[in-house]
């Protein structure tokens, strides 16, 4: 009896939550635009969630296709198809690599950035000042963060796939002797550009939202205390990880399978 | 200036996106193979496709044409029909052109091999729309074996 009540409890807690996340971004988002106002703040918001990561975009992407490179080589060398190392790399990582590796270091990187900061506004009454002086902080704080890390999440999934395409080619044409020829043209052949580069894409804007979204409700609803805000973050990291792989799955079951 | 090393690094942000998109476009997405702009349909009916996928090149020569657009089963005789988009630089195949289904390397992906037929008084070019008449089924090695295993049992 008591693990039904609790259950039930439970569904509508999460029930809850979801439905308050979703009024949350109506109303950030959903208004008479001002594009004037909204424009410094969304630069700002890109430099911080954007331009901050790339670094640590660039460093695993350039790492991961290097690996890629090399534990392909070390398999296809077996079946003397070494010149399918170009089409491997390419679409492991166009399809997979790219929008899935981006979006969790995204999580990591500006996403528990956003909920911590948002939180901690909270916490020290910033979000209730705002309130006093008539500006709704939900457009003036929640509505350009979400659309920086829409905005940039894709845009740093193609960086991601681009050098980590040419770690591959590094590693497999320059150290492993790959032909240069075979490598850029098998993979030409087979990677197409709706159907491969455009899903890729789709996946990178589907995890934005997604991450974005879960960063600034926890920050928002963030306890505000200091293990409250400790909790939020973590749990933004846990649940965009799960919701990025979770999506991922059923993503890549109904553009792929 | 605070603000302007922001949109300044911002600019650099979006151009280094730019610059990804377009290394992605040009040197890894094949920009002349997947079929650009007017095509037309052929037909084709095997008696068994084997692995032909939606998506498979039609080649001639090995040259890429086209592309198998549609697969369905013919309603009266279940027979296997395969409709490709053909790109409309290339037009003018004979109907006396055969359709084979082939595979690429010992396991690659299978193909439809156009061989273009000879041209004569009376025979006409290939239009959109048209049945390629002379198919030659996929080989499916299960058969080949049943045949080999057959014909030694017969000696």
């Amino acid at each position: 009896m008591k693990l039904l009540v609790n259950l039930g409890r439970d569904t509508l807690n999460v029930l809850r939550g979801m439905g308050n996340a979703t009024i949350m971004l109506f109303q950030a988002l959903v208004g008479k635009p001002q594009p004037l106002k909204m424009f410094p703040l969304l630069m700002r918001q890109l430099y911080v969630v954007g331009v901050q990561s790339m670094l640590i975009i660039l460093v695993s992407g350039l790492f991961i296709g290097m690996v890629l490179g090399l534990q392909g080589y070390t398999i296809l060398v077996d079946f003397g198809a070494e010149q399918a190392l170009g089409p491997m790399v390419a679409l492991s990582l166009l399809r997979e690599l790219g929008p899935v590796v981006t979006a969790l270091l995204f999580a990591g990187r500006a996403g528990s950035a956003l909920t911590a900061e948002i939180g901690l506004m909270r916490a020290t009454e910033q979000l209730s000042s705002l309130e006093m002086m008539a500006v709704d902080p939900l457009r003036r704080v929640i509505a350009p963060r979400f659309w920086a890390g829409f905005i940039s999440m894709p845009l740093l999934a193609f960086m991601f796939s681009a050098i980590g395409i040419y770690g591959g080619f590094v590693v497999g044409v320059q150290w492993l002797g790959v032909d240069d020829g075979a490598f850029w043209s098998v993979m030409q052949a087979s990677v197409e550009w709706r159907y491969d580069i455009m899903n890729g894409f789709i996946k990178s804007l589907v995890f934005a939202f997604v991450v974005t979204w879960i960063a600034l409700y926890k920050g928002y609803t963030a306890v505000p205390t200091s293990p409250g805000i400790s909790a939020a973050t973590t749990q933004t990291v846990v649940y965009s990880s799960l919701a990025v792989l979770g999506l991922d799955f059923v993503l890549t079951a109904l553009m792929f399978g | 200036m605070e603000a302007r090393k922001i949109e300044l690094l911002v600019g650099v942000f979006i151009t280094a996106a730019i610059a990804a998109l377009v290394f992605l476009a040009l040197q890894v997405a094949n920009t002349t193979g997947s079929l650009r702009g007017e095509t037309y349909t052929l037909y084709a009916k095997f008696d068994n496709i084997g692995g032909l996928k939606v998506r498979s090149p039609v080649k001639v020569g090995g040259v890429v044409v086209g592309r198998v657009s549609n697969i369905t089963l013919d309603r009266e005789y279940f027979e296997p029909v395969v409709e490709m988009k053909i790109s409309k630089q290339f037009v003018g195949f004979p109907d006396t052109s055969t359709a084979s289904i082939l595979t690429s390397g010992l396991l690659g992906e299978q193909y439809i091999g156009l061989e273009p037929g000879f041209m004569d008084e009376g025979i006409m070019t290939l239009e959109d729309g048209d049945e390629i008449f002379m198919t030659n089924s996929a080989m499916v090695l299960e058969n080949l074996i049943g045949q080999f295993l057959f014909s030694q049992g017969n000696d």
